[in-house]
């Protein structure tokens, strides 16, 4: 098979790069709503049919926004081997937390409204509240680690190691720019959510979901921007020296990588990725106004904008990093040295191509079936049927 | 055996893998059962059609949802636990899970909450559709992933690279039609057919047992049984279309399932039953039944199956052969820049043989100062447990043979005995519904088991595959997946059987009044139209 050749090897990085951007973005777009509506539940619903009602916005779609997550790892593994292998293995017991709230959360949602007894409701309430919040936290606790750089290195042989005891590994994660990332991504998925219920819902529910998701916008805007200063000023950021090709073998211990001054210094290189933070800021406070003006519409777009340009600002700033090693930087993981091969990335762009916009086109299409909102009278008439 | 990482991350894998699949057969299956239903609704426009659709659909939603989740743990389990095996076939083995996300699981996720929720928003015909879409792709799912579990036993289209330090893909349409991944997945699917067939007949039975619900009992009995008639013959012919396969691509693996020690000249016989002994490498008190695996693996009387002593010896000689590949490998990464050609070629030459070199890492760090004697235990390793293999098997085909007549038993009493049955044939079906779980997980237990000591076969040794964690870590999360999964379990069951207990409870007073009506039409008419009635 020669027809791979016909796109470069660098540029298909390129694309794979981009299209990992999208797939984060993807998630956090509609699995994002999921989780916010989880952390929001036991606070927009007072009572079961409430509370029932804010289930029901996202009872008919959160399995196939899950497959964003689901994709997103197979993506990874697919086109970024050596990124899958590390990420998952150094972040071992966080990714099982992860886990468990992902295994938590479809169950909670299909078996909670199948028992009468209130504690069973509200013990499944609570399971939903926290696998939202806790991985909407982790992945920017995740994010965080990986813009400081990580403690593994390779092998000859391509081993990883991680460097550190366990519950070092585990702890370690936790340190304070990694937990402002954390509340960076809870305080944005919460919003993201309450700008969703806002869509979704009416009365009570919908006005409780527009008091949280717009303190939840003014949080995000402002740990995000703290985040920005203490990146300018407080962390170290890395580079590539020294002759490299962005067209060879996949081996990271080829590179040679030094630490830099700043992150920063990347908004010198290409000033035009300043759009990324001014997006995620713009679309922050644009939220905060539409939740405060009652827009419905509008605000989930707004809100979306926030995300886009938030998660793209991370990529924008680290390129061509992907996961940089702090304790061996020769280790670190680029867009020109941690894809698969050529034939790979060609195969799978094509698969992806062919059907990605079948995708979008029946979730759309799903996604206006189930237009309009949910009301406490659809959930007690149908109360066998929905959750 | 000492037990270390590598002992505990592959109990995990198991004990997760296999918990997985206790719902994954009935997804498979009772969601065309479910889309068959909803066929006959929408065609004949009879309300106990769709009250049986929405009854076995929220069966099959209680299930459903587990499998979901259990899935992601499957996913995530790679990368965790066998970050190496990840970075050494990531290249292949990725395609096929993310190309299931794309084409399959995006399909069926997508369109299962329109399912549940589409009732009164949707035309029957775009509601039926929407079934059979999320059928069509739990069906696709299962394709995926099996590709992604055919390469593990049989590696084609891929080769080592060198300067990547993995196994890369070479041609990516020999991945798809590679013959074991598509003898597997029909193999797989069928038996979800199985399962979920017996699943229905086995609930039907007790609520005629019961004297309850017996309109949807009855029906969804004639569904179940002619579709798992169907299924139970494929799940066999199609069982011995792997064994066929395995000829080819896993000769170790089919003289252990076997426990064929010694190459029998041509054509082999099939030890039904014997006492394999590993130690003696020999099967004590075995009746064979002759010519019989000569058939099953060459479909000739003519074409030897090599024993194990054969194959270990085979094994023998590709280790030493993998030990020159091995020796030009670390020459080729030490002169990086400008690799000597002749180091190539010899790399080139003995490359498929890397893996064998590698079954001494357990030994030693540097497979080239492995002893003799390494080499021979080296070599011995290579032959799976025999005992649990042969006798898995044996109960796997023995249950799929009891489908078969199962299946053919209810089919007749529904097609022609007026779909009535003696008492003692519905406990029996009510007592079998727990058999094909264990036939399923039996088969799983024989392909993977029995391809040990390999991830990939012949390519990476499961030792050295695992990832660089520490003993805690892996315990740690290996008692959480056992509290978390029990619990789970649990809660699942009491569901299921609340559900089963309850019966049918949509739609019931429309359902009611056209079953009264019809059976008042029918009685009208008796003579002439007997025969209608399991049509309906």
């Amino acid at each position: 098979m020669i027809l791979h050749e016909l796109l470069s090897y660098e540029f298909l990085r390129v694309v794979w790069w981009l299209l990992l951007g999208v797939l984060l973005i993807g998630f956090a777009l509609t699995d994002g709503f999921d989780m916010g509506v989880g952390a929001l539940i036991p606070f927009v619903g007072k009572t079961d049919v409430e509370r029932r009602v804010a289930i029901n916005t996202v009872g008919p779609v959160w399995e196939g926004n899950q497959v964003w997550f689901i994709l997103g790892g197979g993506a990874i593994f697919a086109a970024w081997p050596p990124l899958y292998a590390v990420s998952f293995s150094g972040f071992y017991l966080a990714m099982f937390v992860v886990l468990a709230a992902f295994i938590v959360r479809p169950v909670a949602f299909k078996y909670r409204s199948k028992r009468d007894d209130p504690r069973w409701r509200s013990a499944w309430d609570w399971a939903l509240f926290a696998s939202g919040a806790i991985p909407a936290l982790l992945f920017g606790v995740a994010v965080g680690n990986v813009i400081q750089g990580v403690p593994f290195h390779f092998t000859d042989d391509l081993h990883t190691i991680y460097e550190g005891a366990w519950y070092i590994k585990f702890i370690g994660l936790l340190d304070p720019f990694s937990i402002l990332a954390g509340v960076v991504s809870l305080s944005m998925l919460v919003m993201h959510g309450g700008a969703w219920l806002t869509l979704k819902t009416e009365g009570p529910v919908q006005t409780r979901a527009r008091a949280i998701g717009s303190v939840a916008a003014l949080v995000a805007v402002g740990a995000y921007a703290l985040a920005g200063v203490w990146l300018a000023f407080g962390i170290e950021g890395y580079r590539i020296v020294g002759d490299y090709v962005t067209g060879g073998p996949s081996n990271p211990l080829h590179f040679e990588v030094e630490r830099t001054a700043s992150w920063l210094s990347a908004y010198s290189d290409r000033p035009w990725i300043v759009i990324a933070p001014v997006l995620g800021i713009l679309g922050g406070l644009l939220t905060f106004l539409g939740l405060r003006a009652g827009r419905e519409v509008s605000t989930l777009l707004f809100s979306k904008l926030a995300i886009l340009g938030v998660i793209s600002s991370v990529g924008l700033t680290m390129f061509p990093f992907i996961m940089p090693s702090s304790s061996d930087p020769r280790s670190s993981l680029t867009v020109w040295n941690a894809s698969s091969s050529h034939l790979t990335l060609f195969i799978m762009l094509v698969v992806t191509v062919i059907f990605m916009p079948l995708i979008l086109a029946y979730t759309t299409w799903v996604y206006r079936v189930l237009w309009g909102k949910v009301t406490e009278a659809e959930v007690t008439e149908n109360s066998h049927s929905v959750y | 055996m000492e037990f270390g990482i590598v002992e505990l991350s592959r109990l995990q894998f198991a004990m997760t893998a296999m918990y997985h699949f206790l719902f994954v057969p009935l997804t498979l299956g009772l969601s065309i059962l479910v889309a068959i239903m909803e066929t006959v609704y929408v065609m004949t426009n009879r309300p106990i059609w769709r009250q049986m659709t929405k009854f076995w659909g929220t069966l099959f939603g209680i299930n459903f949802v587990l499998g979901v989740a259990t899935g992601i743990t499957m996913e995530f389990q790679f990368g965790m636990n066998w970050s190496y095996y990840s970075h050494y076939v990531g290249d292949i083995f990725g395609a096929p899970l993310a190309i299931e996300g794309l084409m399959a699981f995006f399909l069926e996720a997508t369109f299962v909450g329109l399912f549940f929720f589409g009732w009164d928003k949707l035309s029957k015909v775009a509601h039926l559709t929407v079934a059979w879409l999320v059928a069509i792709g739990s069906n696709f799912s299962a394709l995926w992933i099996l590709i992604a579990n055919g390469w593990m036993q049989n590696p084609v289209g891929a080769e080592f690279n060198p300067q990547t330090m993995r196994m890369e893909m070479t041609d990516f349409f020999a991945v798809l039609f590679n013959e074991v991944a598509q003898a597997k997945f029909v193999h797989t699917v069928s038996a979800g057919y199985v399962t979920a067939a017996v699943f229905v007949i086995g609930v039907s039975a007790w609520y005629l047992l019961k004297n309850r619900h017996i309109e949807l009992a009855r029906r969804s009995i004639t569904v179940a049984s002619a579709f798992g008639l169907a299924s139970a013959f494929s799940v066999v012919l199609l069982g011995d279309e792997s064994g066929y396969s395995a000829t080819h691509s896993q000769k170790m693996k089919l003289a252990a399932i076997e426990a064929m020690w010694e190459t029998h000249p041509a054509p082999a016989p099939f030890n039904l039953i014997g006492f394999p002994d590993q130690e003696a490498r020999e099967t004590h008190y075995a009746i064979e039944i002759p010519w019989a695996m000569g058939l099953i693996g060459t479909r000739s009387l003519t074409t030897e199956i090599p024993g194990i002593n054969d194959l270990v010896a085979q094994a023998e000689d590709r280790i030493r052969s993998g030990l020159i590949a091995y020796d030009a490998l670390m020459a080729i990464r030490e002169q990086r820049e400008a690799v000597d050609p002749a180091v190539t070629a010899t790399f080139e030459e003995h490359s498929a043989d890397l893996g064998f070199a590698f079954l001494l890492k357990k030994y030693v760090d540097d497979p080239r100062q492995a002893t003799e004697e390494q080499i021979v235990a080296a070599s011995n390793d290579t032959v799976p447990q025999v005992a649990p293999l042969f006798w898995a098997f044996r109960l796997m085909v023995a249950l799929g043979f009891g489908f078969i007549a199962t299946m053919a038993y209810f089919f007749w009493r529904a097609s022609f005995r007026q779909m009535r049955y003696p008492r003692w044939a519905l406990h029996l079906a009510v007592w079998m519904i727990p058999a094909p779980w264990i036939a399923a997980e039996l088969g799983w237990f024989v392909a993977e088991f029995g391809r040990q000591p390999w991830t990939v076969d012949g390519v990476l040794p499961t030792a050295m595959s695992v990832s660089a964690l520490s003993m805690t870590e892996v315990a740690l999360t290996l008692a959480g997946f056992i509290t978390f999964y029990t619990v789970l379990f649990i809660i699942e069951m009491g569901l299921m059987l609340k559900y089963i207990r309850k019966g049918p409870f949509q739609d019931v007073s429309e359902t009611e009044a056209w079953v009264e009506r019809h059976n008042q039409r029918l009685a009208g008419r008796r003579n002439a139209d007997a025969i209608a009635m399991p049509a309906e």
